[in-house]
């Protein structure tokens, strides 16, 4: 995994999204245990509490559950991945559409222009 | 109990006072920031904390203790400027450390210098600045102490240096023991702390956790520091 941080966000929030995003992209695949808590901070380099609490917010989410000796493990419910992962891509397109109305676009011109871009990336691909 | 109390603790150094009544608290299993600028009173908080200096007014507690014997075996101090004697070897070293401290774990600081690939033989002397900063800071951190006291432990070395420093630190957690790092590069170490004390003038300014800084203020710890103490 690729951590990063960043502005003024709690980091404990930030280290939530990123595993949320390492899971949802099958990083960390289903059902799979989690490296312990101090691997974890070591690797993201970050306060072993704070990679724990980020820990405890995604079990009270579901998408990670523990097992009292065995350890930490990601959740084998796919529903709930595929859930996660729609949540995180309804975040970014409101990011960018608050982008693009920011440079004075209405949302059909986005549409249009969307729809351009990934036609043309398709033709792109086939040549 | 705390690991660290101070109640109205103050140092002069002649008609200068380097502390003004600083009351503070650290608990255990916390990794704690001492920030400040330069002459704002962190280094005669550490050496008060390690009983190198003695307070002029107010009180200082290790555990619930004086600074004293007992507490020399409990607190270990990364000073500011490598103290370690550079004829020595590395297992002249590690013999000298496992003289001294009874709570040295010789085999964890074995394993660390194995994987810098830094060989018993070697010379402190032969050793560059970064190499030695790293070496001691495997000493300080291999002692199973209660209390870790790192003088700018990030200062003047380079960000992979420092990368290994701040993973070493984490790497030796533990939850029953307190880390105190004395920085100004509060960016670097940002990540790693639970806590950060703002120290100025000898005054504590601010007391919190990062998270909660950033939570409240919506800035980084080293945004909000820019701001306090903006020149």
């Amino acid at each position: 995994m690729n951590w990063q941080f960043d502005g003024g966000a709690p980091i404990y929030s930030q280290l939530v999204g990123q595993i949320k995003q390492g899971i949802v992209s099958g990083a960390f695949p289903p059902g799979e245990r989690l490296p312990s808590v101090r691997d974890l901070a070591t690797e993201a380099g970050v306060n072993p509490n704070t990679m724990q609490r980020a820990l405890t917010e995604l079990e009270r989410d579901g998408l990670v559950y523990s097992q009292r000796t065995a350890g930490r493990f990601v959740t084998e419910d796919r529903n709930m991945i595929e859930e996660a992962k729609r949540g995180l891509a309804a975040a970014q397109i409101r990011n960018f559409l608050e982008a693009m109305t920011r440079l004075g676009y209405e949302k059909e011109e986005i549409v249009t222009l969307v729809r351009q871009e990934t036609t043309e990336e398709g033709l792109q691909c086939q040549f | 109990m705390s690991i660290l109390e101070c109640k109205g603790l103050s140092k002069n150094y002649g008609s200068v006072t380097a502390l003004d009544h600083v009351d503070l608290t650290i608990e255990p299993g916390r990794i704690v920031g001492l920030l400040g600028p330069n002459g704002s009173g962190k280094t005669t908080l550490l050496k008060l904390a390690n009983g190198l200096l003695t307070p002029t007014a107010g009180e200082l507690r290790i555990d619930g203790l004086l600074p004293g014997k007992e507490t020399h075996g409990m607190v270990s101090y990364l000073p500011e400027r490598t103290c370690i004697s550079t004829w020595m070897t590395v297992s002249q070293l590690l013999d000298f450390y496992g003289d001294f401290y009874p709570d040295f774990r010789r085999d964890v600081a074995v394993e660390m210098l194995k994987r810098l690939n830094i060989s018993d033989s070697q010379r402190i002397r032969q050793m560059s600045k970064g190499t030695r900063e790293k070496v001691q800071l495997i000493m300080v951190m291999s002692r199973a102490a209660k209390l870790y006291l790192l003088d700018e432990p990030i200062g003047g070395v380079d960000p992979a240096t420092r990368d290994y420093i701040l993973s070493t630190i984490i790497g030796n957690y533990n939850p029953d023991a307190a880390v105190v790092i004395s920085t100004h590069l509060i960016a670097d170490v940002e990540k790693v702390l639970d806590d950060v004390i703002f120290i100025n003038q000898g005054r504590v300014v601010l007391q919190s956790s990062v998270d909660a800084i950033r939570e409240e203020k919506g800035m980084s710890v080293d945004a909000l520091f820019r701001e306090v103490f903006r020149c």
